[in-house]
C-alpha cells in the first residue's frame, strides 16, 4: 500500500444520507475477478442517465448533469464530503476501490458503516468523522461557487480549510500508522504467527471438533 | 470473573493478543467464500507468496452469480460470459489451495449462509467470517459471525486472524410473543423501523425475550440476518435447547463423545443473568402487524395496516429529504394506505427467507389459489440444494406451481439481481430480501421487504394486503 502523505484536494459535496454501497458501486459490476477497473463506474445509477452495464464504453455514456460529481467545479475531486451512515450495505470492497480509482483519498462524513469504514484503511483511503456541525460549515463552503480546497495533514490529525482555519480529527493508532507507514496489516499480523500458533493449539484442545471436520 | 455477555464470551474465547492500541488479534474458527468477493483475495496470496494459514477452516459456494434455471448445465449454464469466469475462478482456486467446495452442480450447493447452518459447517461459539455483510445470520446459532471486506478475506487466509475493536453490547429485549401470522421477520423489519439503519453501528446486538426463545432456528436467522441492516456487524442468539435440536446429526457437526463434550461447553453461550448491556432497547412483539417497507431503505418500514408517513412526521436529521427521495423514487405518496400499493412481481427468496420455514409459511397462503393475473411474475427461490429437495419431497413446489408461481434453483437470484432475475424499470417487487436500495434489484425497481406469508399474500391480491385476514388459526407466529 502507498503511504499517505499530506496534500492538499477539491471538496466534492454529496448531499445525501446512508449513501449504500449498492449506489457507490452497483451490483453488475461485482463480476469482474480483479481489484480494478471500477473508477468509472463509481455512483454509476446516478452518474448517467443510461443503465450501466460492464461492457459499455464510458465515453458513450450518457453523462447525468444534475448529479453533483459530474458539475465542473467538482472535476478532479480528491476529498468525497458525505453525510450520515456513508457506506451502508454490503461488504463490497469493490465500493472502496472505485472511490480510490476515481481519485478520492479522503471521504468526510458525520459517521461510517462499519465494514465500509474498514475496508478504506485495507486500500490508503482515510475515512474522517467530524461533528454534524462541522460537515454543514464544509457542505456551505463546498457549494459555493468556487468550491473548497482543503489540506488533509493526517500525521497531525486535522484539516486546513484555506483561511487557515484547522479541523482536528479522531483516528484509530494501528489505522494511522499503517496508512502513514503504507503497511501491509498481513505482513504486520504474521509477525504474531507465534502467538497465533500458541493460542490454535489451546484451542483445538478446548474445542477438538472445530478442527480437521472439513475435508 | 465479573458477568458477561454471550458476546463478551465469544470474544474472550477467541482473543489472540490484545495490543497496547486498543486493537486486538481475534482467531477465526470458520470461513465461508463465494466466488464475488474472493478472487482479489486469492490472487493477493498469490502475488504476495503466501498459502493459506489453516486449510480446514474455510469452505465455499457460488451462489451470487448463479442462474437459477438450466441448472443441470453447470457452469456451461451461465450465458453471461464475465460471470461465468468469476464462478469457475473459483473452483479454479478451491482446486489449487484445496479448499472444501461446493460446487454449481454439488446438491448441497446453495446461499453460502443457509448452506452453513445446515451442513453443520457453522457451529455455536465459533467465529465466523464470510465475505459477505449477511454473514451475521450465522449469530442465530450462538456464534459470532460477521461481514468482512475482500482485503480481511485475504488477511484471514493468510493469519486465520482478524484485527479487531471491540464492539459494544446492545440487547434487543422482546416483549411478549409474536401474534399468529407475524414472524421473525416482521420483528426484523420492525427493529430496524425503531432504532433505524445506523441504530446498532458499533455495536454487537442480542437478540433475547420470549418472542426470540420461541422462535425457531430457521426465525432466528433471519433475525440475525437482518442486524447488518440495522448498523450491526454483528447480531446473536443465546444458545438454548432449539439451538442443540437444530445442531444435532448435521453433516458436519460433531458427534458421539465430541458432540457431548462440545454441549457441555455451547450450554455456557447465554449473557450471565446479570451482564451489563451499553445499550438497551425494548420492542413489543405482541404489538406487531405485519411490516412492508415503503422506501430505499430497511428503516423506512410499517405496518400492513398503517398509512406511509406524513413529511411531517421525519424527525431525524436530514430524514425529510430521504423521505422525499424515496418515495420519488419509489413513485409513492406521502400518506398513502400501504395496501394500496400494487405489485408487479414477487421474490420468495434470498439468505434471509429461503429456508423450508419459509417456503412452508409462503406456501400455506398460496395453497389452493392463484397469482393476481396482474401480476407478472412471481417466483421461489429456495435457498439451498437441500431446502429445495425437501420442498419438494413436502410437495410445497406443487403448490407454488399450480398457483401459477415459477418453482427454481437455489442461489441469491434477484435478492441483488446479479444474474438473469431483475425487476424492470418502475417495477414493484413484494421480496423477501434484505434490501430495498434503488436499483437493488434491477435498475429503477421499486422493492418493498416483506415476510414469506405477506409476499404470498401479495402475489395472490396483487396488491399488498394484511395475510392474518387471508389464513385464519393456521397462520401461525415464529
Ligand atoms: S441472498 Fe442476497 S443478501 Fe444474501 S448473500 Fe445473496 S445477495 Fe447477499
Amino acid at each position: 500500500m502507498k503511504a499517505f502523505e499530506t496534500f492538499r484536494g477539491r471538496v466534492a459535496p454529496l448531499d445525501r444520507a446512508n449513501v449504500d454501497t449498492d449506489q457507490i458501486i452497483p451490483k453488475q459490476f461485482l463480476k469482474s475477478i480483479r481489484r480494478t477497473g471500477f473508477g468509472d463506474n463509481l455512483f454509476d445509477g446516478w452518474r448517467y442517465l443510461d443503465e450501466g452495464d460492464p461492457g459499455k464504453n464510458p465515453n458513450e455514456r450518457q453523462i447525468n448533469p444534475d448529479f453533483v460529481l459530474n458539475a465542473p467545479r467538482y472535476q478532479g475531486a480528491s476529498i468525497l464530503l458525505a453525510r450520515a451512515n456513508f457506506g451502508c450495505g454490503s461488504s463490497r470492497e469493490h465500493a472502496v476501490w472505485a472511490l480510490e480509482e476515481y481519485g478520492f483519498r479522503v471521504v468526510v462524513a458525520p459517521s461510517f458503516a462499519d465494514i465500509f469504514f474498514s475496508n478504506c484503511f485495507k486500500n490508503g483511503v482515510l475515512p474522517i468523522v467530524l461533528n454534524e456541525k462541522n460537515i454543514d460549515e464544509l457542505f456551505d463552503l463546498a457549494n459555493a461557487d468556487d468550491g473548497l480546497e482543503l489540506t488533509v495533514d493526517l500525521a497531525a490529525q486535522r484539516l486546513v480549510l484555506p483561511s487557515g482555519a484547522e479541523i482536528p480529527f479522531d483516528v484509530d493508532p494501528f489505522r494511522k500508522r499503517c496508512l502513514l507507514e503504507g503497511l501491509d496489516d498481513i505482513g504486520v499480523t504474521l509477525t504474531d504467527a507465534d502467538a497465533i500458533r500458541v493460542f490454535e493449539a489451546r484451542h483445538r484442545e478446548r474445542c477438538p471438533w472445530l478442527f480437521d471436520a472439513l475435508r | 470473573m465479573s458477568a458477561r455477555t454471550l458476546y463478551d464470551k465469544l470474544w474472550d474465547a477467541h482473543l489472540v493478543k490484545q495490543r497496547d492500541d486498543g486493537t486486538a488479534l481475534i482467531y477465526i474458527d470458520r470461513h465461508l467464500l463465494h466466488e464475488v468477493t474472493s478472487p482479489q483475495a486469492f490472487e493477493g496470496l498469490r502475488l504476495a507468496g503466501r498459502s493459506p494459514w489453516r486449510i480446514d477452516s474455510n469452505i465455499a459456494t457460488p451462489d451470487h452469480n448463479v442462474p437459477t434455471t438450466r441448472r443441470a448445465d453447470g457452469i456451461a449454464g451461465i450465458s453471461d460470459p464475465i460471470a461465468r469466469i468469476q464462478v469457475e475462478t473459483l473452483d479454479d482456486n478451491c482446486r489449487e489451495f484445496g479448499i472444501l467446495e461446493f460446487p454449481i452442480l454439488d446438491a448441497r450447493q446453495g446461499i453460502v449462509h443457509v448452506v452453513g447452518p445446515e451442513q453443520g459447517v457453522t457451529l455455536p461459539g465459533m467465529t465466523v467470517v464470510c465475505g459477505d455483510s449477511h454473514t451475521s445470520t450465522h449469530g442465530a446459532l450462538a456464534a459470532l459471525a460477521h461481514g468482512i471486506g475482500t482485503s480481511e478475506v485475504e488477511h484471514v487466509l493468510a493469519t486465520q486472524c482478524l484485527i479487531q475493536r471491540k464492539a459494544k453490547n446492545m440487547r434487543i429485549m422482546t416483549l411478549g410473543h409474536l401474534p399468529p401470522g407475524v414472524t421473525a421477520k416482521d420483528l426484523a423489519l420492525a427493529i430496524i423501523g425503531r432504532i433505524g439503519t445506523a441504530g446498532g453501528t458499533g455495536y454487537t446486538l442480542e437478540f433475547a425475550g420470549p418472542a426470540v426463545q420461541a422462535l425457531s432456528m430457521e426465525g432466528r436467522m433471519t433475525l440475525c440476518n437482518m442486524s447488518i441492516e440495522a448498523g450491526a456487524r454483528a447480531g446473536v442468539v443465546a444458545c438454548d435447547e432449539t439451538t442443540l435440536d437444530y445442531v444435532r446429526g448435521r453433516p458436519y457437526a460433531p458427534a458421539g463423545a465430541l458432540w457431548e463434550q462440545a454441549v457441555a461447553q455451547w450450554r455456557e453461550l447465554v449473557s450471565d443473568a446479570d451482564a451489563r448491556f451499553d445499550a438497551e432497547v425494548e420492542i413489543d412483539a405482541a404489538a406487531l402487524a405485519p411490516q412492508v417497507s415503503w422506501g430505499t431503505s430497511p428503516e423506512m418500514v410499517v405496518g400492513i395496516d398503517e398509512r406511509i408517513p406524513e413529511l411531517s412526521a421525519a424527525q431525524r436529521p436530514g430524514q425529510r429529504d430521504n423521505w422525499e427521495a424515496a418515495l420519488r423514487y419509489m413513485g409513492l405518496e406521502p400518506g398513502m394506505a400501504v395496501t394500496d400499493i400494487g405489485v408487479d412481481r414477487v421474490f420468495i427468496g434470498s439468505c434471509t427467507n429461503s429456508r423450508i420455514e419459509d417456503l412452508r409459511q409462503a406456501a400455506a397462503v398460496v395453497k389452493g389459489r392463484k397469482v393476481a393475473g396482474s401480476v407478472l411474475q412471481a417466483m421461489v427461490v429456495p435457498g439451498s440444494g437441500p431446502v429445495k429437495l425437501q420442498a419438494e419431497e413436502e410437495g410445497l413446489h406443487e403448490i407454488f406451481l399450480a398457483a401459477g408461481f415459477e418453482w427454481r434453483d437455489p442461489g441469491c437470484s434477484m435478492c441483488l439481481a446479479m444474474n438473469a432475475d431483475r425487476l424492470g424499470p418502475g417495477e414493484h417487487c413484494a421480496s423477501t430480501s434484505n434490501r430495498n436500495f434503488e436499483g437493488r434489484q434491477g435498475h429503477g425497481g421499486r422493492t418493498h421487504l416483506v415476510s414469506p406469508a405477506m409476499a404470498a399474500a401479495a402475489a395472490v391480491a396483487g396488491h399488498f394486503t394484511d395475510v392474518r385476514e387471508m389464513v385464519s388459526a393456521s397462520g401461525g407466529g415464529a
